[in-house]
């Protein structure tokens, strides 16, 4: 099943430029499984975005079709079929 | 010569060139809005820049130059990573190569308190589960700053022999190379336990050593300054002669094991040099006795010095550096007689090394 997601501009280094990527995700489709498929090949952005216990970056957000997925149910969050996975650093820091 | 300052911050890293370590050129800064814990170079072959860095919403890594700052590399997969179910690297919090006798060797030290071993040259490192496998481990506690193996002190020649030391855990000792670990606190107290004599626990801030000792070990604790002449069996204070016990920074002059270099602030609830006065002190005798160095210092300096924030180069006449919380960094091209500003207004500098460079 395709998703789509949304890369900002800060990590663009891991995923040579691309904006965009176009992820296509087994089923049963959720959000860890994409990021799953997105590790392959994009191993830096992985690191970036999960921990070594594939556990979700606090200060990273995961905004599946508008809504933030912690507000859902984190990395086991379904994924609809054309989902659109926004990821947005989240506002930290001093 | 030429001598390169890391200078590890709560936001990036700066390198500092000088030709004479009175007049810097500053240059920065690298892994902008990164945490900079851990610095060091690894000069036994060509010279290597590793820099833990940590950001605050991507995670922690170790970066790697060696051109000297020019190009960072940083593996795709994480270089440090926790083989167990319930921990995950939150930060690098110091960085030692061994001695040159076993090159590519680098130890890493992390928070949480675990020590990782490298045998090629920072790129990769396994995690030594005989520490993290301690029965003591799950009574260590996180001090104020983390619960992170923040010291590493591997013996000059027995590559089988490793020091490390935590806060809120105290001295931890191996001598079969990582397999099993003893807790090393014999003598330090830790005033702020109901038993202030226990086998571990302590608030250990930083052990140093002079390879020529090597049984020899000095310590800086949270109020307490110590040495042990038996390989950290047993510790005695050396804190007479100083203004105050508290500190963070512990450092061995590089040719002679008696002199030691330290920055007393004036206690756990009071966190400033001694009347606001930005002084470094330095013993010629292993502790026996204390001076102030000051000439180029300033007073009304209300900040403070961290664990590894304080260091020498190797030079003949060594160069002494130190960083504070507030920002500024200082040098002394003569062992501490005199020092000059070599940055102001970076942000809090944690971490702190020196590398004199072929040229």
């Amino acid at each position: 099943m395709k998703v789509t997601v949304l890369i900002p501009g800060v990590l663009r280094t891991a995923t040579n430029g691309a904006s965009h990527l176009d992820v296509d995700v087994p089923e049963p489709a959720t959000l860890g499984a994409a990021l799953d498929v997105l590790a392959d090949t994009y191993p830096s952005l992985d690191r970036r975005l999960r921990d070594e216990r594939a556990a979700l970056r606090r200060y990273v957000n995961f905004y599946v079709n508008g809504e933030e997925c912690r507000r859902l149910s984190g990395p086991a969050t379904p994924l609809p079929a054309g989902a659109e996975i926004q990821i947005l650093p989240s506002v930290a820091g001093g | 010569m030429t001598v390169v300052l890391a200078i590890g911050t709560r936001k990036g890293l700066w390198l500092a060139r000088s030709d004479d370590r009175v007049t810097w050129q500053v240059d920065g800064p690298h892994h902008a809005m990164q945490e900079v814990y851990a610095v060091a170079f690894d000069t036994r072959a060509d010279v290597r820049l590793l820099a833990g860095v940590a950001s605050p919403h991507f995670g922690p890594g170790v970066s790697i130059s060696d051109d000297l700052g020019a190009t960072w590399e940083e593996s795709s997969s994480p270089p440090i990573s926790f083989p167990v179910d319930d921990a995950a690297l939150e930060r690098v919090w110091q960085l030692q190569p061994a001695p040159a006798s076993q090159p590519g060797v680098v130890w890493a030290g992390t928070q949480p308190s675990a020590l990782f071993k490298s045998t090629d040259g920072g790129r990769s490192f396994e995690f030594v589960e005989g520490l993290w496998n301690h029965p003591h481990r799950p009574e260590w506690d996180a001090g104020f700053g983390g619960q992170a193996i923040h010291t590493i002190v591997p013996d000059p020649s027995d590559p089988d022999r490793v020091l490390v030391a935590m806060s809120t855990g105290g001295v931890y000792r191996t001598a079969d190379g990582g397999k099993s670990w003893e807790a090393r606190n014999k003598g330090i107290k830790a005033y702020f336990l109901p038993d202030p004599w226990p086998e571990f626990g302590q608030c250990v801030h930083k052990v140093a050593q002079h390879p020529a000792e090597p049984s020899r070990f000095y310590a800086q604790n949270h109020h307490g300054v110590y040495r042990s002449d038996d390989g950290g069996d047993s510790w005695q204070s050396i804190a007479e002669g100083l203004p105050t016990d508290f500190g963070f920074a512990m450092v061995v002059h590089p040719h002679d094991p008696d002199t030691i270099f330290t920055f007393p602030i004036e206690a756990d609830g009071r966190r400033f040099p001694p009347e606001g006065k930005c002084r470094v002190y330095r013993s010629r005798d292993a502790g026996g006795s204390w001076e102030a160095l000051g000439n180029g210092l300033p007073d009304n300096f209300w900040t403070a010095v961290m664990r590894d924030a304080m260091c020498t180069d190797t030079a003949e006449v060594p160069g002494v550096y130190f960083g504070s919380r507030s920002g500024e960094v200082y040098a002394s091209p003569d062992a501490g007689e005199t020092w000059h500003q070599v940055a102001a207004h970076l942000p809090d500098v944690m971490s702190v090394r020196a590398a004199v460079i072929p040229t």
